[in-house]
Order: C-alpha cells, then sequence, then structure tokens
C-alpha cells in the first residue's frame, strides 16, 4: 500500500485495481468467427469451382445468311467489345435529344442508330448473347426487363 | 480507335429527313368521319405500342373499364366538343358542330406548359415545334400531366408491356413510371415518312410547316377559319381545326 499522495486539492488515494478480463468472453468470440465465416463466405463457397466463361454465339439467321467478307459488326470487333456501352449510350442521347439519327462507322458505311432495329436486328438472339455477359455481372441490369 | 468526340460527330440527320422551321397540323373535320377518325388512333397506337388495358396478351390481366379510365395510355383521341373547346363565348353552336367527334393530340405548343415545369427536362421544345419526350430521363414526377391544359399526356401507373397484343418491334416500349405522349412521329419525320395519323387520315389532316408561306398548312389556314384549343391560356397551341 503506497502513501496517499497530498495535493492542494486534498488527499488523492492510490488507483483501484482493475481485474483485465471480457465479459461474456465466449459469446463474444463466438460471435466474432460466426461474422468472419459469414463474410467470408462467398469467397471460400467457390474455392476450387470454376466459372464457365461467357459465349456470345454470333449464328443467328441475318448473320449467317451474309457473305463471308460482309460478316463484321459495324465497328471493329475490339471496338464494340470493350466500347459498345459507350457507343450506346451516345446514339440513345444524339438520337433522342438532337436527332440525329445516321451513324457512319469508320468504314464509311450508314448505319440507322438504333439500338431496336439495327443492333438487333443481326443480334436476334439476345439470351444468347446479351445475356451471356450481362446477366453474368449484373443480373438484374439486364437492359430491358420481362 | 475513336478519339473523345469523334463518336458524336459521326452521328447525323438522315438527308432524307422532313424538316421544317415550325411545324403545325391543320384537322379537317369537314373530311373527318368516324371511321377515319378511329384509323387514325388506331395506327397512331398501334405504331407506338401504346397499350389497350382492355385488350391483354393474357385474358386474365383484362381490367374493367371504370379502372382501364384510371390507367388510360393515349396519344390521340376523340372528344366531344364542349370538352374540347371548353371555355368558348358561344352561347348556342350549330347542331351539326355539337354531335362532332374532335381528333385530339399533343397540340405541341409554341409555348408548352409541360416543357417549364419538368424538373428533369425530360420533355422539351425541339427547334423546329416539336414538344419531344425523352423516356430516359422521365422520372415520373407527373408535373407535365397537370400543367398540360389539354391532357395530352398519360402516365405508365402499371407496367404496359402484358397489354400490348401486338408489339411493333421497331418502336421502343415504355416501362411503368413514365409519362408519354404523342411526339408528331418524329420517328417517322427523321425517316422522310408522314405522321402515322397524317398518313391514315386520307388527307383530313395535315402536317407542314408554319414557317413557310407556301406550305399547305399555311394554304388552308389562308383559305379557311380554324380554331384552336384554349387559346386563352397562352400556350399557342399548333393544332388548328377547320370547322
Amino acid at each position: 500500500m503506497k502513501e496517499p499522495v497530498k495535493s492542494e486539492f486534498g488527499t488523492v488515494g492510490e488507483k483501484p485495481k482493475v481485474e483485465k478480463k471480457i465479459y461474456n468472453r465466449n459469446l463474444i468470440l463466438a460471435g466474432i468467427i460466426a461474422f468472419v465465416v459469414l463474410i467470408t463466405f462467398p469467397i471460400w463457397n467457390l474455392q476450387g469451382k470454376s466459372v464457365p466463361p461467357p459465349d456470345p454465339k454470333l449464328d443467328t439467321p441475318v448473320i449467317q445468311k451474309m457473305p463471308e467478307k460482309d460478316r463484321k459488326c459495324i465497328e471493329d470487333k475490339n471496338y464494340m467489345r470493350n466500347y459498345h456501352m459507350q457507343m450506346l449510350d451516345n446514339w440513345r442521347n444524339q438520337v433522342v435529344r438532337n436527332g440525329n439519327r445516321q451513324y457512319t462507322s469508320l468504314s464509311g458505311k450508314k448505319y440507322t442508330a438504333s439500338l431496336q432495329n439495327t443492333c438487333l436486328e443481326c443480334h436476334s438472339n439476345k439470351s444468347q448473347f446479351c445475356d451471356q455477359c450481362h446477366l453474368k455481372c449484373w443480373p438484374r441490369a439486364s437492359w430491358r426487363p420481362n | 480507335m475513336l478519339a473523345p468526340g469523334e463518336l458524336e460527330a459521326k452521328l447525323a440527320p438522315n438527308p432524307k429527313a422532313l424538316t421544317a422551321k415550325r411545324w403545325a397540323m391543320v384537322v379537317d373535320m369537314r373530311k373527318l368521319d368516324e371511321q377515319t377518325a378511329e384509323k387514325c388512333i388506331e395506327a397512331c397506337h398501334r405504331i407506338h405500342n401504346v397499350p389497350d388495358f382492355e385488350d391483354p396478351i393474357d385474358p386474365k390481366d383484362k381490367v374493367d373499364p371504370a379502372e382501364k379510365v384510371r390507367w388510360e395510355v393515349k396519344w390521340i383521341w376523340k372528344e366531344k366538343y364542349e370538352h374540347a373547346f371548353p371555355g368558348q363565348a358561344e352561347v348556342a353552336i350549330p347542331e351539326k358542330i355539337h354531335k362532332l367527334n374532335f381528333l385530339l393530340l399533343c397540340n405541341h405548343c409554341d409555348n408548352p406548359p409541360c416543357v417549364r415545369v419538368c424538373p428533369t427536362k425530360a420533355t422539351w421544345k425541339r427547334d423546329d415545334g416539336v414538344v419531344m419526350m425523352d423516356q430516359h430521363r422521365c422520372i415520373g414526377c407527373r408535373y407535365c400531366m397537370a400543367a398540360c391544359p389539354y391532357g395530352a399526356r398519360s402516365f405508365n401507373w402499371r407496367n404496359p408491356r402484358p397489354f400490348i397484343k401486338s408489339e411493333d418491334e421497331s418502336y421502343p416500349t415504355r416501362e411503368i413510371g413514365v409519362v408519354e405522349k404523342c411526339t408528331l412521329c418524329a420517328e417517322r419525320l427523321a425517316k422522310g415518312q408522314l405522321p402515322a395519323c397524317v398518313e391514315a387520315s386520307k388527307g383530313a389532316l395535315t402536317v407542314g410547316d408554319l414557317n413557310d408561306a407556301k406550305s399547305k398548312v399555311r394554304e388552308l389556314l389562308r383559305n379557311n377559319f380554324t380554331i384552336r384549343r384554349k387559346t386563352q391560356l397562352g400556350s399557342n397551341p399548333q393544332v388548328y381545326y377547320i370547322v
């Protein structure tokens, strides 16, 4: 026992001893473990399983009918793969708001800027083409519900 | 690869498009009989995928007539004189006008009240006078419906797609929660075609350039007395009726 310290504010006693322990220790530890297991569930649940890569099909009747050398999308395949969303977004704004409905591709060919009338004319197989990636990445953000 | 801005530059209007400085329509009620009016309505609603709540794809979805009035979506419709032209000063009108069913549609006003109130600019007046709708921007607040004195706007209270029996694949269908109305067939004008109602009307309806003194519309306005709906409100409607 130490001597009580005297100061001008009065006598200050010794700090009381605090017992170092976690209250409800078992319950809390079990809770933490359950929480960690739950939030990592998506990671270890898919361990070792492989998801098949998207496989967009290009064998619609309209595409099949085209002669081999003309069997191209309106722009380069890589460009379409990476930037079709920007292109469609742009088409939508330009068509609806500015009335610009004719698209001239890099090759000089002219197309009507319309998802429904131009894109889907060839790619008429939505479930085997669009949905291959769109439904896998954003199941609820498919561009046309029902 | 395309540079920024290049994609926008690659889009242009179709050279075949019908253009005008100020579109206007004249409805000749002397030529417009009941069957022709029905045909105009049918043509418009068919090509624009306007839902018919009394004729769904699945008969189980059919709604009764009272409900139909609540949910009705219409771009062009028929109405009696006293409903179409309230507030006119005449005490008595000729019997034949009293019996007429006027063909009503969006008036494509020169001072459109719906455009003034739209908080998202989903509806706006194009340079050629067409009051357009952008369904992608519409948030369904229905201010425009409150503002429009002509009742030309309809709200999609429910998903319209089960009620479109023969869908026209070339025109988009709408979703629940957006407002729609006549766009003077902007998509047909852009291809060089006349609006569907004008084509179906056998000459009773005429569209043309109000700014062009030689246009058919101006000729009709020069030679006939015409009335417009609710001009006293100052919205300057651009659909003229020859009675």
